[in-house]
């Protein structure tokens, strides 16, 4: 993923590497941008429950996130590139990850990491957001309850590519969703459709 | 363990009638006691020397599924120096206004407890400094969630409930004196002075 090493002109993505002068190179804007994007992804770790631990356990030394240049920790939204949500999110917490989302500078991304995050999980009930789609835009779903570190870095893996994907001059990339009158990221039919109980609490009769 | 607590006799002793029944359950003496007389006799229980009841380990509530029952407000007192228990309950009619009077005056523990049987159960406390909900925020209009009538997945719609929570608006709720601000305004720096004297995040009481 690195820029090509000059003695090798036939590797490396959309780099050609002239042959006058060792102290220049010719590239598309669009790669570079992305090379340099995906491999400097500040995270900013929005942990709630056990993924936190899991995502703890990612940045320490065994399976060492730094290694995917993610070692800076941004605690503060305004220097951060993914919001990672590493747990279940509770409607009192939804104003607080939707200022959060709101906080940080384009270009920015998000993951939603577990089973809580992407769906409400095991948590159908009163007190719990049903996947945190429905307040901010999510680029790159981890499942499992809570996933293992390889997981939650194969995530990361699938939004370097996506990123790598990306152009500078689509405009639709930068977007923000802004909040319509309702107050809602997504229009009120979709967020109930996406809140709507699946698997085994389908056959749970007890709301009525 | 089956014999009840020697505090249940000296309660009858001093309350009479206001002492309902006692039972023992799992070695644990439960006083059911009328709910008008209930604050009277826990301050007894607290400060009486036979009794020193001193520490009031919880307050909750519990609802049974029979819609008869009574819902029932728990006091579960420990006394640290005489290393005993007491489960003291009081049941009241669901149809009628769920009042109980607060312990707020005889343990300041109960605040925090209070402020969550309310929340949960929409028991009123009457004559708690500061009734509001503490585990909902506190512009929640669905009701009371763990009492029997109230849906898993909530009254309203999943649009609905993500709306009225986006609504919310948090900080706006926080007091300055929860914060602890209040008490070291002075030591804050003078540019944070002013900002809160401006009642940019409300005002100081």
């Amino acid at each position: 993923m690195g820029l090509s090493d000059p003695g090798r002109p036939d590797s490396g993505g959309g780099v050609q590497v002239s042959s006058v002068s060792p102290n220049w190179v010719t590239t598309r804007l669009d790669f570079l941008t992305n090379w340099a994007r995906a491999n400097s992804l500040w995270p900013m770790p929005f942990g709630t429950a056990c993924c936190a631990i899991e995502f703890m356990a990612t940045a320490a030394s065994r399976f060492d996130l730094a290694r995917f240049g993610m070692e800076r920790m941004s605690f503060s939204p305004r220097q951060a590139d993914v919001l990672i949500c590493a747990g279940r999110l509770p409607f009192k917490l939804a104003p607080v990850i939707r200022l959060i989302w709101d906080q940080m500078p384009q270009p920015k991304w998000s993951i939603s990491m577990g089973a809580c995050a992407s769906s409400g999980g095991i948590f159908d009930n009163y007190a719990m957001v049903q996947g945190i789609d429905t307040i901010i835009p999510v680029d790159v779903y981890v499942p499992g309850c809570p996933p293992r570190p390889e997981g939650l870095i194969y995530g990361i893996r699938l939004l370097q590519k996506k990123i790598q994907g990306e152009s500078i001059s689509d405009d639709s990339l930068r977007e923000e969703h802004l909040v319509g009158p309702s107050g809602l990221f997504l229009p009120a039919e979709r967020v109930n459709e996406l809140s709507e109980p699946f698997g085994n609490s389908v056959s749970q009769t007890r709301s009525g | 363990m089956t014999q009840p607590s020697p505090s249940v006799p000296a309660l009858r002793r001093a309350f009479g009638d206001a002492v309902e029944r006692a039972t023992v359950s799992c070695g644990d003496t439960i006083v059911y006691l009328r709910p008008d007389r209930v604050h009277d006799a826990l301050a007894w229980l607290k400060t009486d020397p036979e009794q020193q009841f001193d520490y009031l380990t919880d307050v909750t509530a519990v609802e049974y599924r029979d819609p008869e029952r009574p819902l029932e407000v728990v006091w579960q007192l420990r006394s640290l120096p005489r290393k005993a228990d007491l489960r003291v309950k009081a049941a009241l009619d669901p149809s009628a206004p769920l009042e109980v009077p607060s312990v707020c005056d005889l343990w300041n523990g109960a605040d925090w407890l209070e402020r969550e049987v309310y929340d949960m159960f929409g028991v009123v406390f009457t004559g708690h400094p500061d009734l509001r909900r503490i585990l909902m925020w506190e512009t929640y209009a669905e009701g009371h969630p763990l009492r029997k009538g109230f849906p898993l997945r909530g009254h309203f719609s999943r649009a609905e409930q993500t709306r009225q929570a986006l609504a919310a608006a948090p900080e706006a709720h926080y007091s300055l004196d929860e914060l602890s601000i209040a008490e070291a305004f002075h030591e804050l720096p003078k540019d944070m002075r002013e900002r809160l004297r401006r009642g940019e995040r409300g005002f100081l009481k």
